[in-house]
């Protein structure tokens, strides 16, 4: 009698958890508008289009409002590169007290050899590197995809 | 108002005054025949694109929408694209098999639509045996698949019809059974019986519960008959890569999908025939009123209605739940649907004998 009650018992669980499953594609069958997550890309391109705020696109050096970044040219970033594809060129500087200290000149990020693994945003040490979420990147000169990344005369921005 | 018999009655004596009795029979195979085709041509055309939209939908993407309005031209141009192509047989098939097997499926497929009644008065072959000659015939098709599976020269198609054979034999038990509850309580195996035993409410409504459990025990074995996902092991995209139509190409692979969706009409059909009253409209015993007003809506609106009610339920289905494994297959039959709907049929009968259903 025990297992005839729990054969019918486990029939019932079935068809419960088989109402459930149906009960949600229900509700996105009849809220269309709602709920499709499909982008008409070419479309809607300055329109309606959503990329998300985490996707990872082109590897930018954010800037402060006083032309200031985040790089200390430690070149972690460039050893984490699978590819290649960053390059660092840093000076050495002399401060008023006498002190030597390497300052960076250029961030050269080449384009055409990133495949966005976003390596050199996880080895990065003072988060000064991020990823955009733009991905409309390609240009007809070859040339054009190296950048550098760091604006004329910006500058190291100090601790607080 | 003209009903469909006068149409046919119509076209029988305009045509016996023109022709000898012989060739007026003749005749009227061919346009019965070719209407048959046109029509479930035209329901499986608005399947196909019913079955991607519903399937977007459900996927939260938008389906078809590029070509013609709301991509309502998608299933034209796939269609010719299929005969564009060339129907290619590898070199280690067996040539007669192989070129046989898509006919054979698609022939067996379309005789099971022989006892169907479409509206009043609008019958191809009202037989006294018809759902028994329905349930019989449909079940030839496997022969069909198999006879693809082993031409086919390949272990994957051969493996794909070998489960889709296991599949059938095992439930067509379950869809037989939960018909014979029906055939218990309306006591005729005819079609045209079946259905004007239903003219004061359906034997969904009628049988009570016991009736109940055989519509969702039928629909249950009828996705599976038709191998439809969640029981399309005998085509399997991602362990089979296709199944028995694997070495499939063109036309040939078109009449295999064909045949897929005039299944699935001819299962609706049983299924609203015998359960939800086929072209009857929804009566409810006294009512009078009530029923007046639904005689006003066309039979092929309450027919189609629910023929396509329980396609979109199997479609329904295929989006929803992922697929079961061979064992978990044979498990669901022989240890759930077969004991319960065998104690169905007895409560049933008993219930025919006491007399208790309306």
């Amino acid at each position: 009698m025990k297992s005839l009650f729990q054969y019918l018992k486990e029939v019932f669980l079935g068809f419960y958890s088989l109402w459930t499953g149906l009960k949600l594609t229900l509700y996105y069958f009849t809220h269309p508008r709602k709920e499709i997550i499909t982008e008409q890309y070419p479309e809607n391109r300055t329109t309606t289009i959503n990329i998300p705020e985490r996707f990872a696109g082109e590897v930018i050096l954010p800037h402060d409002e006083n032309n200031k970044h985040k790089c200390t040219a430690c070149t972690l970033c460039e050893m984490a590169c699978p590819n290649g594809s960053i390059k660092i060129i840093s000076v050495q500087e002399e401060s008023e007290d006498g002190k030597k200290k390497r300052v960076l000149d250029k961030w050269i990020y080449n384009l055409g050899m990133c495949t966005f693994c976003g390596q050199c945003i996880d080895a990065c040490p003072q988060d000064a590197i991020i990823m955009k979420n733009s991905f409309e990147l390609s240009v007809y000169n070859r040339n054009d995809l190296v950048k550098t990344l760091n604006k004329p005369g910006s500058k190291l921005k100090e601790k607080e | 108002m003209i009903g469909f018999s006068d149409i046919t009655k119509w076209i029988h004596d305009s045509l016996s005054s023109a022709l000898s009795p012989g060739w007026v029979l003749a005749s009227e195979f061919v346009l019965a025949g070719i209407a048959v085709i046109l029509i479930v041509v035209v329901l499986v055309v608005v399947m196909i694109y019913m079955e991607r939209k519903v399937a977007g939908f459900m996927q939260l993407r938008l389906g078809p929408h590029r070509v013609g309005p709301w991509g309502t031209m998608q299933v034209f141009a796939d269609v010719f694209k299929l005969l564009l192509k060339e129907s290619f047989a590898p070199n280690s098939v067996d040539k007669f098999l192989f070129n046989l097997a898509p006919i054979l499926v698609l022939a067996v497929s379309f005789m099971a639509l022989a006892p169907i009644s479409w509206a009043p008065g609008l019958q191809l072959w009202d037989m006294n045996i018809g759902i028994l000659y329905i349930t019989a015939v449909s079940s030839i098709g496997v022969i069909g698949i198999l006879m693809a599976g082993w031409s086919s020269n390949n272990k994957y198609s051969l493996l794909g019809a070998m489960r889709s054979g296991a599949q059938i034999v095992s439930y067509e038990l379950s869809a037989g059974l939960s018909i014979v509850a029906v055939i218990a309580m309306c006591g005729s195996l005819s079609v045209h019986d079946i259905i004007m035993s239903q003219a004061d409410g359906w034997w969904i409504f009628k049988g009570h519960l016991p009736i109940l459990f055989a519509f969702i025990v039928y629909v249950i074995a009828g996705t599976a008959e038709v191998n439809r996902a969640p029981f399309d092991l005998a085509e399997a995209e991602s362990e089979l890569t296709a199944g028995y139509h694997t070495e499939y190409s063109g036309m040939q692979f078109g009449m295999f999908y064909l045949t897929e969706y005039i299944n699935m009409v001819v299962i609706a059909m049983i299924g609203s025939t015998v359960f939800l009253g086929g072209w009857m409209p929804f009566h409810i015993y006294g009512f009078d009123a009530f029923n007046g007003v639904m005689d006003y809506i066309p039979s092929f609106v309450w027919f189609f209605g629910k023929i396509f009610m329980i396609i979109f339920f199997m479609m329904w289905f295929r989006w929803t739940f992922p697929r079961l494994r061979i064992d978990q297959l044979l498990k669901l039959e022989w240890k759930y649907l077969l004991p319960l709907s065998i104690v169905n049929v007895v409560i049933v009968a008993f219930i025919t004998v006491m007399k208790w259903h309306f």
